[in-house]
Order: structure tokens, then sequence, then C-alpha cells
């Protein structure tokens, strides 16, 4: 099993994510830099937090052109697993490898704080740990995280159960004002049709020890690394 | 010399005569420029100077002290931690997002020069009252936000008070936190004749030209004009120049490391070859690369462009360096070469356009002798004289809403403060706490200082920051270690002002060293004055780091579990003079501030820590503004569970006044499971320190029998006024 971390310039969640995948579920971990074209074999693929060539323009536009994305493309088409997390996630919109886009929080302002996350897909291989209809409690921290899409998009997200996270309360209720930046339909992730490519903007890999304030991140990594180990297997 | 040339490189007409008779020769326009900027206040500290050398800056951990771009510590299993404390408080009155934005960038750089990788920030903030210090506050917290979120350093505490003395002198102190392996710590020293100067990061501009010199003057209706002088920050590349210099540990090629702050590319060569005896450096300032086109020698040598480091590089070496910074896209180039002739030689080109010796650059500036005398002092407040306290719940909800103590949630929200992984204290308590990954070790870090308090009586106030600063570390379970500080005053040639600045470090330095805490870096901020009225309060600002060897141990200040016994640790006297209960509910900032006794504060401090090592305590918190009660409220707010109490009743002297609001310092309140209550109650004892039952946490009130009973979420509602 074996995580590779991409590091764009202006990447600062790459050593959070590193930290995990390496010291606290003690997988494999490979960083994975902008201007190289090899995957170096990687199972799955973090797009992490940050601000990609400094979001100049738009977050996540000039990442997109960045060498290694193409590479990144071929691999999702092939099956791989790509994980975009927070700036990874616009990112990932931006290349056109899921549907919408993240927009200027509603407040107009940055947010760094707790959020809950209701769980609506398990059977991915990023959630399989998670029990149904869970909800975690998982950081967010950014500026532009307002999920948004046109209505046939969203009717056809919803439609196919494309929403992994929801934006909760603490019980678990979807309500307007467990909603920390104004996303449509309380969407916090999402993932392809094909169930390979998942963007979110909350953080697990601040929160998969409890001295930082909660473990609930750590299942998702436990779901990619176990699920990984299966797919070897078989 | 025409005064008005002298004037707008802030020269006196002695200083330039000390100029010609050192040089024997009239100095041309460009080394007048240079002189400007390294003799003004702000890179010469020629007012303060005298002073700070009564500072204690030596402890058996100190790796660095005062002089180089931050102060190290010694902290275990090869670490060291680097920090310091820089305001930028000229530019964020003139243009708050930009203003902030960039001390936070310098900040950063300082730590970067030493080779420790910066893992937090804090903000010292002071405004005019809201709502009219909107566009200060707003754009200061969004140009702080916007550095330090974009870069990837966690901004995790600060503190932000409101006074009218602020209104056109707005404060911004950033303070900046990294680590470093022991055996890698850099200094900028620039060794070894013929060793290359390498200059890596932005390109020269224009902005910025004649900053520090700025920020040695007082602000006047004149001061939106001096915009050209404030910079512009990019913390993207900021942040690939910090990976960058990351990356030269790999190489045992790099000498030296110097930040391009205040006064560019002058201070930075004059300072780092000043550190070397006899060390000289030859520059050639057509090889530095820029952003745009005519500059002159003097534009060039006086920019202040922000994200720009200057590297000495082992002579032969400089290709494998430069690999480094070119694979971050990082522009470098070779701009000169370290000599031993003890003079700072400019070229342009092949023509000479300053040669000027280093000693004259960095300590020749004729230190000023200003003369100290004592205002009157203020208002005396009679304590008796106060009517008593009418209605306690009112008071408190009152006290919380002040703009003052409410809750801070709203502003570090909109930071972050956890990447990284290593912040195991959020804000919003005493002191924040990081882990140093990889090792038990955690790091304590808060800014503090009682404006007020030092108003009153500096002397007291500063010391009474210092005591502050240690219980906020205390409280997080961890024990002070050392200090950085940022001493803002108004204008030092008013005696009155001097005599704040001379009481205010003869205080620190008092304090400092009963609690044994080494100040190893700072920085002095004057001028910060619009002329009479408008002075601000002596502002020293006291950064404070602290460690636990287990950060397993830490400790939060909120209630958490049901039934624990909730203790006032430490004695309450009538201390009402300069409190926010005073200012609040009877509309004075009178009186002396309270008293402290360093020898009693220093038993207190031993017993929360012997409590906290062997695990007695749920919970601490400092009683800070605001006394007994609004802490308690803080407790309540923080750990989300209420406190029930019988009725207080004050053992006379002791007003009931006093006893909820006053602002006592070295006391804390703490949580105690039933079952470690004798063994507090012995350590106690032993530190012959008080302690007295307030009452049990449990609930979602907070009561005193009779005297008010408030729920939480009233108390939650007054206190996040700032979080909309």
């Amino acid at each position: 099993m074996k995580f590779g971390v991409v590091v764009f310039p202006g990447t600062w969640s790459d050593r959070d994510c590193g930290w995990v995948v390496d010291q606290v579920v003690g997988a494999e971990l490979t960083y994975l830099w902008h201007k190289d074209t090899d995957l170096k074999g990687c199972d799955c693929v973090i797009l992490p937090g940050g601000f990609a060539y400094g979001d100049y323009l738009r977050t996540g536009a000039i990442a997109r052109f960045a060498p290694l994305m193409e590479q990144i493309g071929e691999f999702a088409d092939r099956g791989g697993l790509l994980w975009g997390i927070c700036n990874g996630f616009q990112v990932l919109c931006e290349a056109g490898l899921l549907p919408g886009a993240l927009i200027r929080n509603a407040s107009l302002e940055y947010r760094c704080e707790w959020t809950s996350l209701l769980v609506e897909r398990t059977d991915l291989p990023f959630t399989a740990k998670c029990a149904d209809r869970d909800v975690l409690r998982i950081p967010i921290s950014h500026g532009e995280g307002s999920y948004f899409a046109d209505p046939a998009t969203l009717s056809r997200l919803e439609q196919r159960g494309q929403v992994v996270f929801r934006y909760c309360d603490p019980s678990g209720r979807v309500v307007p004002a467990a909603n920390p930046n104004g996303s449509m339909h309380n969407i916090a992730g999402i993932v392809n049709a094909r169930g390979n490519v998942l963007g979110m903007m909350p953080h697990p890999e601040r929160c998969a020890e409890a001295e930082l304030g909660g473990t609930d991140g750590l299942k998702l990594f436990r779901s990619v690394a176990d699920n990984a180990l299966k797919v070897l297997v078989s | 010399m025409d005064e008005r040339k002298l004037r707008e490189v802030a020269l006196t007409p002695d200083e330039y005569k000390v100029i010609v008779e050192q040089l024997k020769r009239a100095p041309n326009e460009v080394e007048l420029g240079m002189l400007g900027v390294l003799w003004s206040e702000h890179c010469s500290y020629k007012s303060s100077k005298a002073l700070l050398r009564r500072l204690p800056s030596s402890g058996a951990a100190v790796l660095q002290g005062p002089g180089e771009n931050a102060g190290a510590v010694e902290i275990g299993e090869g670490w060291a931690v680097v920090f310091k404390i820089e305001s930028h408080n000229h530019p964020s009155a003139i243009e708050p997002y930009q203003g902030a934005a960039t001390g936070v960038g310098g900040i950063i750089r300082d730590v970067i020069a030493m080779g420790a990788r910066p893992i937090a920030l804090l903000d010292s903030l002071r405004f005019g009252p809201l709502p009219d210090s909107t566009r200060h506050f707003d754009g200061v917290v969004a140009g702080i936000g916007g550095y330090g979120n974009c870069i990837g350093i966690p901004t995790v505490g600060g503190e932000v008070y409101f006074e009218d003395c602020y209104a056109s002198n707005p404060l911004v102190n950033a303070m900046c936190v990294g680590l470093v392996r022991t055996d890698q710590l850099v200094r900028a020293r620039a060794e070894g004749a013929g060793n290359s100067l390498l200059l890596v990061g932005a390109d020269t501009g224009r902005d910025g030209i004649h900053g520090a010199s700025f920020a040695s003057l007082e602000l006047d209706e004149n001061s939106s004009e001096r915009r050209p002088a404030v910079q512009v920050g990019n913390p993207f590349l900021e942040k690939c120049l910090l990976e960058a210099c990351m990356d030269l540990a790999h190489t045992d090629a790099v000498v030296a490391i110097q930040d391009l702050g205040a006064a560019g590319l002058t201070s930075a060569v004059a300072e780092c070859a000043g550190r070397v005896p006899g060390a000289g450096a030859v520059i050639d300032v057509a090889l530095v690369p820029r952003r745009e086109r005519g500059m002159t020698p003097y534009d060039v040598m006086l920019s202040e462009s922000q994200e720009r480091m200057l590297v000495v590089v082992q002579r032969g070496r400089e290709r494998e360096v430069e690999t480094i910074f070119h694979a971050w896209d990082l522009t470098s180039a070779v701009i000169g070469e370290v000599t031993d002739d003890g003079l700072l030689t400019v070229a342009d080109g092949r023509e000479q356009v300053a040669r000027l010796p280093i000693r004259l650059l960095t300590e020749g500036v004729p230190v000023r002798r200003l003369v100290g005398f004592a205002p009157e002092p203020p208002f005396d407040l009679v304590v008796d004289a106060l009517p008593p306290l009418a209605d306690a719940g009112a008071t408190l909800l009152k006290l919380l809403a002040s703009p003052n103590l409410s809750s801070r949630r709203g502003i570090f929200r909109r930071y972050d403060h956890m990447v990284g992984d290593a912040t195991v204290v959020p804000p919003g308590g005493d002191a924040a706490m990081l882990r140093v990954k990889g090792t038990r070790i955690g790091l304590a870090m808060t800014t503090d200082c009682n404006a007020r308090y030092c108003h009153l009586d500096p002397h007291l106030g500063a010391q009474l920051a210092v005591a502050e600063a240690a219980r906020n570390i205390v409280a997080t379970g961890a024990r002070p270690l050392a200090v950085t500080d940022c001493l803002n005053f108004a204008n030092p040639d008013r005696p009155e002002v001097y005599w704040e600045m001379e009481e205010t470090i003869a205080g620190l330095a008092y304090a400092c060293r009963v609690l044994e805490v080494p100040i190893v870096s700072g920085n002095v901020s004057l001028y910060n004055d619009s002329g009479g009225e408008s002075a601000i309060y002596p502002t020293p600002v006291v950064g404070m780091v602290g460690i636990i060897d287990d950060y397993g141990k830490r400790l939060g200040a909120g209630f958490r579990h049901d039934g624990d016994f909730v203790l006032l640790i430490g004695s309450s006297h009538n201390d009402l003079g300069g409190t926010e209960y005073l200012k609040v509910e009877h509309g004075y900032v009178a009186g002396r501030p309270p008293g402290l006794d360093l020898t009693r504060e220093q038993a207190v401090n031993r017993l929360i820590l012997a409590a906290a090592q062997s695990g007695y305590l749920h919970s601490a918190h400092d009683c800070a503004e605001g006394g007994m009660l609004v802490a308690l409220a803080e407790c309540c707010l923080l750990g989300g569970m209420g406190v029930r109490c019988p009725a207080l009743r004050p053992e006379p002297p002791l007003r009931l006044d006093a006893a909820f609001f006053g602002e006592s310092p070295s006391r804390y309140i703490v949580s105690v499971p039933s079952r470690a209550m004798p063994e507090v109650q012995s350590l106690a004892r032993r530190h012959h320190v008080e302690l007295s039952l307030l009452g049990l946490a449990g609930g979602d009130v907070l009561e005193f029998e009779g005297q008010l009973k408030l729920p939480l979420a009233d108390l939650r509602d007054a206190w996040e006024v700032l979080v909309r």
C-alpha cells in the first residue's frame, strides 16, 4: 500500500498528510513533486491543502496546469484512488475531475473551526470504516470553500448519490445553521460517478490523533489503507 | 548642508557633523541615504540603547540572546526554540492590511534566518474603540490572516485591546516561534573574506523606500502621503523562500542567512558584516534583480521590497546553493562578496557609488542622551468612595461584553490555527501550546500587556505584564522559559515619555530577574504619537515561551468534570485601581494598579506546576482583567459547564466588588477532582499559598447563592459580541 502526497509550490498540508500516513497509520509514503511526471507506483494520490501557486487568479486555477496533473488525470481514469483535501478539492474542480466549483465563503471571511459532517456513502474506499450515517467531527480551514454547481449538475449529483459529506449539527441534522460557508445543499465533499475520486473541504489529516482534538479523520485514512490492502490481496 | 535634505533622510545637523568628522569628507547622496536609514531610531535604537542594556538576557539554556535575527533557547532532545516579536505599527496605521501582513512576513523571515522552521505566530494588537477604529481593526485582522493562512504557519495566540489612546496610533506587534536542531542553528555573520553574497527571493522594487525613517517619526496629517513607504506582501513567494531555506540544511555551503527588513539591502549587508570584527563587503547594485526600470543605486540600496534574503555562501559553491533556490523557482543572484577591509563598498557596474566604514553605519550613531521626568501622578482612587456593588450578575454581563474582555473567537477563527498538526492547546484559553513532533515536549506561548496598568504606573505595570505572561504559561502546566519583548512608546523626546521608558525597562528587568526568564530578543517602537494628547500608553508587550516535558500533562482552562471542586488559589485584596470594572462600571481609568509581590507570585506558580505535574488538577485558569468572576465565567464558557457556589462573603476589609471584580494578581481558578483535594490542600500549605473553595462544577448555570444566577447561554450571548 503506497500513498503519494502531491507538493505544489504553496502547498502546506503536505507534511500533515504525510505525518498521518507515515507516523499514525504506518503506511508507505512518498511525496510527489509538481514538476515530476511519475506517480512512483502510488495506490492513492492525495492533493493536500494549501495555496498552490498562491491561488493567484483563482483557487486551483494555475495548479491544474502543473506537469504532474496530466499523470494524475490518467491515474484517475484508470481507477486509481485520488483524494483532494481543501485546496486539493479546488484543484480537482478546476481540472474537471469533479463537477462544480468552490467559491468565496458566504461570510466573506476565512474560517478555521470544527464542523460536523454527515457521511452519506459508506460503500467507498474512502469511507468504508464509517458507520452508516456516521457523524464525523472534522475541522475546516478555508476562505473559498462554498460549494457551487448549476442546478442540473446539482440534481445529478444528488440523484446518483455523489454527495459523500454534508455539514450537519452534532446530532446529524443537516440544517442551515451548521453550514459554515454557504455551500449549496450543505455539501462538504463529493465523489465522481465511478467512486475513485473524492474531493472534500474539511481536513481529516488534522484530526487523526486525540491530542489534536479528535480522531475521526483517522477513519478515512484507515479506510483507504485497508481497502488498498484488499485490492493488493485480490 | 541643506536642512531640508537632512530631514528627508531623518538625520539631524549634529549627526551630520559627526558623519563628516568621521569620514573626513562630506558623504555623497547614496551614502547619506544609507546612513539616514541605519541611523534612524528604528534601526539604531539610539534613544533606547542605553536603557536596553539593563535587561537580563542570559541563562543556562540560552543559545542566542539579543543581537541576532532572533533569540534561541535549548529545549532538550536536540531541539532549540527560536523566537522574536517585532512591531509594524506605523505601516499598519497608514495601510492596515499590508502593514499587518508584511509585519507577519518580516518576523517569519527573522526566524527562518536562524535556520529554524517557523511553527507558530502570535499577534498583540491595540486599537482605538470600535466602531471608529473598524478600518484599522478589520484591515489588520484580515492582513494577519491573509499572510499567515497563505504561508501555512498557524496563528495560535495574541491579544487585542481597545483604548482611546490608540485611535490614531494602532499597535501591531507580531511574534514568530520556530524550531531548529541545535546543531543547525544559523547565525547571520559574514565570515570569510571572498565568500559570496547571494540575494534571493523577490525582485527589488521601489516599494518601502525610507520605511525605517518613516517609522521613526511622529505620524501627522501628511502621513498618508508617505504611503509609498508601506510595503506590499507576497506570502506565496515567502512560502517558497521558507521551504528553500529549509532545504539549505542539506548543504554545508551556507555561512550565514540574513533577512532583508527595514532599510533593506543596506541594513542586511551592514549588520551581517558588522557582527564579524574587521569584516566588510563589496556589492554591485547593477547585479541586483529589479522589478522596475530606472532605479538608481540609491533606490536599490534603500528599497524595502519584501520576501528577500541575503545568503553568505562559501566561495566556489554558489551553484550548489542556487540549485536549491531554483528548484523553488526563486530568483537568486550573486551581488558581491565578503571582504576584510571593514568597509561597505557599493558599486554600480564599474562606478563606485558609496564607500562607508561598517562600524560607522552600525555603531556610529551618537547615542541620544534624553532626560526623563516624572509627570504628575494620575489622580488617585479612593476605594472607599466607590458605591457598593448593586447587581453582581448585571455587572458580570456588562464586563463579559466589554470589547477588552469579550470572546476572541470571532478573530481567531479567521486565522488558521491548526496547520502543522501540532496545536495541542488551541487559542481561546490562557497560553496556546504546540507539541514538538517526535517528542513529548510541549511549548506554551503567549503575549501579554495591560497597558492601562503601565499608564498608571509604568514600573509596576511592566512587572505585571511579565507576571501575567508567566501565569498564562503556568496555567497550561508549562514552566516559563524565556521572553521576547516589544516596547511601544510615544515620543521619547518628551521627558515624561522617556521617564516611562526608564521605568518600564527597570520594571521588566526586575520581574524577569525574579521570575528567572531571560529576554532573548526584542524590538523597540517609538514615536507612536501624533503629538500631544494622542500619545499611546507605554505598552511593553511581553511574548513568553514556556515548556512542559510531557504535553500529555497539559491543562485547559475550562471545567469538564461534573462534581469537581472549584478553587481560587492565591489571595484577593481591594485591587480596584486600573481595573476593567472601574472603567466599565464607573468610567474611571485611575488609581494604582494591583499590587504585585513577585516572591508570592513564584510560590503560587510553583504550587500550580507541582499540582499539575502530579495530575491533581483538571483545569487551571489565570485570573486577569475582570477579576475572579470573569475568570470563573470563562472557565464555564470554555468547558461548557456551570458552577454552583454558596454566597461569597469576603472578610473585611475586602470589599465584595473587589472580591468579584478586583484584579489582584497571582491568582488562579482551578478545578480539582474530590479525591485529590487533600493533596492540593497540603501542597498549598507547603507553598504558603491561600486557597479557598468557591463551589462545585456542574450544570449549566453560574451561581453564587442569593447574589447572582446566570444561565451559560446568557453568559455566552454577552461574551460573544465580536462573533457575528
